[in-house]
């Protein structure tokens, strides 16, 4: 478990950091929490030349009431997203969702940002921004722009970044007192879903993002149309899978991962309909 | 007198804390990597990504230019430096096949993982970076990784062998011929179930780590090793390499587990000490955990199937056995002996009369070699009976518990002669069963699943027991000749009383973490009556302790523990002689107690042993004949195995729509006999009990067609962790062994032998009404839910 050999900057901000990503090219990469992307490096799955070390660009790491929506550094740990009082009382469903994660080591060292640029269909992060309709703020060499998160996956650990880009910031809607429910299915208590879900309701709007059930996040429109046209809970989260294309692996066959997909999401929208 | 009988003041029995547990709770303990051994060399191995190839060429001219690596070696290139192939010591047949077996492949690999290369640098990075550079040329072949395929012999893998098959192994008894087939013929039920033991890989915490040290003039070498086998791998060292015995020592520093994994002698000891030598200095190699998955043993992987014949009353008349074994892809030290541990156990804790056909065909296949793995052929035993114990009641539509109460081997049977000859010492099951029920309110269980278990139920409540013999403590010397093992069975300890009356006690056991240190301490300050804490324990270092068989099979406290009390009593004789001088009075006269002779009926006449140890030291008058110091050695030689035995009861909770098995209970009910330590037994069941229910419902080392295995780290292999271990009631009854003086059995695999069959007859109890009776291990959420769909569909 020894990763090929890099070099290691540390950038003491965005401005900082953007500037040597771009120096070293391709072959450099943001360090943030480093409990994705060391992992990746000592299998050698993963082996750039050049670390960016971001994790102590501390004027990323805040959670702040912006009126209609709150916005959340990238730099952020998960255990912070978890702890939060405004998230609590704003957008419950990702401080509750962010408890999910790994375990408490995990969570410390994790960021919010790490989980949603490494853009992993199978972390819970990226399916609960998606649910919730947020937009990521990234910044590159000419300065900032917004994507929406629908629009931010786009494969395998792979999304909207350009490589010379830093996600900065996640802007989440509040939630509005809107019901909610996050399942995750997993074989031993601290373990990536085999199969994970994310829902809000409130009236006839709602939200429902799959995790690992594909190549990316799924955003499950088909049950938040059925919903919108009155159909029931049971009837609507029959069309879990439609907008998935789930994988065979070790813990689930496509058959029972489109099963459990479909249980879940039932779970959830009863949970959230309460 | 005897420390079986009631005691006051006994030390024996007292849950004493694990004088070992400091330093390894603080990081202080030193484990084989925390050796900093100045000038070393860093190992590296090249390994397969083939199941099945032939190699080439191997181009190491690149990997040669890298920076810091000295040297890089080919199976070749280091042929003439092995005297021997890699040892396997048990050849459990005449006619058994061994393909010879080396260190690095020589034309062929054989498994992914198989060693191919050997680079040496100045630093670990460095040897690992090379390996990237070595560019080898394989021309594949098909993998084997289903065993009745491998037994087919379509794909032969060791030509030289030119069958896949390494031995047919029998072991029929009758009363009279055609027993066996007259019983299933008369049987009112019979059974015939077909069981998968999947392959385990035991995830010891301390991957393996080697470190070769030679001294710089005169060919002396010590050997230091994650290994749970010091002594054996010293001679097996010396064999297979042809050096002289006498100058290799083998030390086995803190070790962080083993399970069976480092009971053996592996390529990278053998390259280390090899490589040592060639370059004159230290060579050091630490394994990663991927590593750990392809290269260490793996455990199991058995297809059983078994028979029972019963009468109407569901009374056992016989039980036939066929086994195919998968070796994997070459012999280590006892792989073919594993299938034969359980032999003798497919009948269970039921008093059979004499027809019971076993037979095992064991098979190579292209996958990691397999070995002894917690347990060692006793779990798969169990499993095999237990569950087809169920599949019985099911059929006779009895209650499984009443089942087995009617074919318990009852108390007053012991010592019990079963079918096979062996002699059970001592048992009481159905008081172990009983206390069993007790803890678990049997009776209230099977009511509220009446209830909850209905038609269309989300959840269903299943119940699930098994009743285990263990058959371990190995072994007496005679009987292991009996089954052509390579060795013998018995163990060593030196016990030395020094001046000032502290005592090193010597052990030829090699505790990795099962605190012998704490055990052993206790029993000789039993036996001589000096405080614990007066006592050191060494061990694991063949210049220190250099005679022993070492710490596997549950054999450590009722072979080695038991040499220690018979040193402990040789030295408490020689001492008796000495005092008895000072006290001018004859030897039969004293008396000990509590570290003190006295004569007997005048106890103001006495002297304490402490006195005796000074005046043994001074030699200044001693009787005549009696040399001066008091230390013995005693080699404990066991008469007979040890039987430990109980009862476990598992409740689950399945989700029938998701297919996850919640664990609500687990009781285990053990009977060790006589329990040294009652803290560190407990322990032994909690993790004994972990590993058999991570066999039932989390782990297996998966391979794909092409001989790929899937589980190569901790995220794919499932081992539970504590969050997912449901609590466990721990309870016992004692039943002392008859053949040994401290009345121990050991406790080191009871757990594990109990508890996968605990857990499968509770999954297949909750489901049975849905028309599921059959379900593979793991029970994995995805098995589980296909299983009902399968049975539900198929209705
Ligand atoms: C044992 C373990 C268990 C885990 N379990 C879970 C789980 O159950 N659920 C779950 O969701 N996750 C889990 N994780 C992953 C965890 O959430 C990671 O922390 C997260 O996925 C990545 O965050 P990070 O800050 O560690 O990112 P890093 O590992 O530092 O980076 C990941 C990738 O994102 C890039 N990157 C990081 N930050 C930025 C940025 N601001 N802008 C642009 N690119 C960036 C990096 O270059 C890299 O490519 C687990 C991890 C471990 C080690």
């Amino acid at each position: 478990m020894i990763p090929a050999a890099f070099e290691y900057k540390r950038a003491g901000s965005a401005e900082e950091a953007i500037n040597l990503i771009g120096q070293y090219g391709d072959e450099a990469k943001f360090l943030a929490g480093g409990h994705s992307l060391i992992p990746l490096m000592k299998l050698r799955l993963a082996q750039p030349t050049m670390l960016v070390d971001i994790g102590r660009v501390k004027d990323l790491s805040y959670i702040k009431d912006a009126g209609d929506h709150i916005a959340i550094g990238a730099l952020t740990r998960h255990m912070d997203v978890e702890k939060s009082p405004v998230l609590s009382q704003h957008v419950p469903l990702l401080a509750h969702a962010a408890g999910y994660v790994g375990d408490a080591q995990v969570r410390h060292r994790g960021t919010i940002g790490g989980s949603i640029a490494h853009a992993d269909p199978a972390g819970d992060i990226p399916a609960t921004t998606l649910a919730l309709g947020a937009t990521y703020v990234v910044q590159g060499p000419n300065g900032k722009r917004e994507i929406a998160a629908k629009d931010f996956y786009k494969g395998f650990l792979e999304s909207a970044l350009a490589a010379d880009e830093m996600l900065v910031e996640i802007k989440v809607p509040k939630m509005n007192g809107a019901g909610w429910s996050f399942q995750k299915f997993n074989r031993r208590a601290v373990d990536w879903a085999i199969v994970g879900v994310a829902a809000w309701r409130n009236n006839g709007a709602s939200g429902v993002a799959l995790v690992n059930m594909g190549s990316t996040p799924v955003l499950a429109s088909a049950v938040s149309s059925a919903l919108a046209k009155g159909a029931s809970v049971a009837d609507a989260a029959a069309h879990a899978a439609d907008d998935a294309e789930p994988q065979a692996d070790l813990n689930a066959s496509v058959e029972y991962r489109t099963h459990l997909a479909k249980v879940l999401v039932r779970r959830a929208l009863e949970q959230a309909s309460k | 007198m005897s420390i079986t009988q009631e005691r006051t003041n006994s030390i024996i029995g007292q849950r004493m804390l694990r004088r070992e547990d400091p330093a390894l709770l603080t990081g202080e303990a030193k484990f084989t990597n925390d050796l900093v051994i100045p000038g070393a060399l860093h190992l590296a191995v090249l390994r397969s990504p083939y199941a099945h190839a032939r190699i080439k060429s191997i181009d190491v001219t690149d990997a040669l230019t890298m920076p810091g690596v000295i040297a890089i070696y080919t199976g070749k290139d280091l042929h003439a430096t092995w005297a021997a192939p890699m040892p396997c010591a048990w050849p459990v047949t005449p006619d058994m096949k061994n393909p010879a077996h080396f260190p690095l492949a020589l034309d062929k690999v054989c498994y992914v993982g198989d060693g191919v290369a050997a680079v040496l640098a100045n630093s670990e990075t460095e040897s690992r970076d090379a390996l990237d550079a070595i560019d080898v040329a394989y021309e594949p072949l098909q993998a084997v990784t289903d065993l009745e395929v491998a037994l087919s012999d379509k794909t032969i893998i060791h030509e030289a062998i030119g069958t896949n098959k390494s031995y047919t192994w029998n072991l029929k008894v009758e009363a009279t011929e055609g027993a066996v087939d007259e019983a299933f013929k008369n049987a009112a039920f019979t059974v015939s179930e077909r069981y998968i033991q999947q392959r385990l890989i035991p995830m010891a915490m301390e991957p393996r780590a080697v470190v070769a040290v030679p001294q710089p003039f005169g060919g002396d070498i010590t050997l230091y090793s994650a290994t749970q086998v010091p002594h054996i791998l010293k001679v097996m060292t010396a064999i297979t390499l042809g050096i002289p015995e006498h100058q290799l020592r083998v030390v086995a520093p803190a070790v962080g587990g083993g399970f069976g994994s480092k009971l053996d002698v592996y390529a990278e000891e053998l390259l280390c000490v090899a490589l040592s030598r060639k370059h004159g200095a230290p060579v050091r190699w630490v394994e990663e955990r991927t590593e750990n998955t392809q290269s260490t043993i793996h455990g199991r992987g058995q297809i059983q199937n078994i028979e029972l014949a019963a009468d109407k009353d569901g009374k056992l008349t016989a039980v036939r056995v066929r086994l195919i074994g998968d070796m994997g892809a070459y012999l280590q030290l006892v792989t073919p002996g594993v299938p034969l541990l359980g032999a003798f156990l497919y009948a269970g804790v039921y008093d059979l009369p004499v027809a019971y056909d076993f037979s095992c065909t064991s098979v190579f296949t292209t996958m990691t070699p397999t070995d002894a793995y917690r347990g060692a052929g006793r779990p798969e035993a169990t499993y095999a009976i237990e569950v087809a114990m169920d599949a019985l009641a099911r059929k006779m539509k009895i209650d499984p518990y009443e089942l087995r109460k009617r074919n318990y081997i009852k108390k007053e049977q012991f010592p019990y002669t079963a079918f096979s000859g062996l002699t059970y010492d001592s048992g009481d099951h159905l008081a172990a069963a009983e206390k069993a029920m007790g803890h678990a309110d049997y009776a209230a269980v099977r009511k509220k699943q009446a209830t909850q278990n209905v038609a269309g139920a989300r959840k269903r409540l299943g119940i699930g027991m098994t009743s285990y013999f263990e058959m371990c403590g190995l072994a007496p010397s005679r009987v292991l000749a009996s089954l052509n093992y390579g060795a013998g069975g018995w163990e060593s300890a030196t016990v030395r009383v020094l001046p000032t009356s502290k005592v090193q006690v010597v052990t030829g056991t090699s505790p990795h973490g099962q605190g012998h240190e704490t055990s052993w301490a206790m029993i000789a300050a039993e036996k001589l009556g000096v405080a614990p804490e007066d006592i050191d324990v060494l061990h694991s270092d063949t210049a220190i302790a250099p005679l022993g068989l070492d710490t596997y099979g549950s054999r450590s406290l009722a072979v080695g523990g038991v040499a220690i009390a018979g040193a402990c009593d040789k030295v408490i004789d020689k001492a008796r002689l000495i005092a008895a001088h000072q006290l001018e009075c004859a030897a039969e006269d004293l008396e000990f107690a509590q570290g003190t002779f006295s004569v007997k009926g005048s106890h103001d006449k006495a002297v304490p042993l402490a006195a005796i140890a000074f005046a043994a030291f001074t030699a200044h008058n001693l009787p005549d004949g009696v040399e001066p110091n008091l230390e013995a050695q005693y080699t404990h030689d066991p008469k007979n195995f040890s039987w430990p035995f109980g009862a476990h009861i598992c409740i689950v909770e399945i989700d029938t729509e998701t297919g996850k098995v919640d664990v609500l209970k687990y009781i285990a009910v053990d009977d060790c006999g006589i329990q040294i330590n009652p803290l560190i037994v407990e322990g032994q069941v909690h993790g004994g009990v972990v590993q058999g229910l991570a066999q039932a419902l989390y782990e297996e080392a998966v391979y794909d067609t092409d001989g790929n295995l899937k589980t190569t780290n901790l995220a794919e292999y499932l081992v539970p962790a504590a969050c997912d271990v449901p609590p466990i009631t721990t309870d016992f009854t004692v039943t002392p062994s008859p053949t040994n003086q401290l009345g121990v059995k050991g406790v080191g695999e009871a757990g594990t032998i109990g508890a996968a069959s605990t857990v499968m007859n509770a999954v297949i109890d909750a489901l049975s009404g849905l028309g599921v009776t059959k379900l593979d291990m793991p029970a994995s959420p995805n098995n589980v839910w296909k299983a009902i769909q399968a049975a539900q569909g198929g209705k």
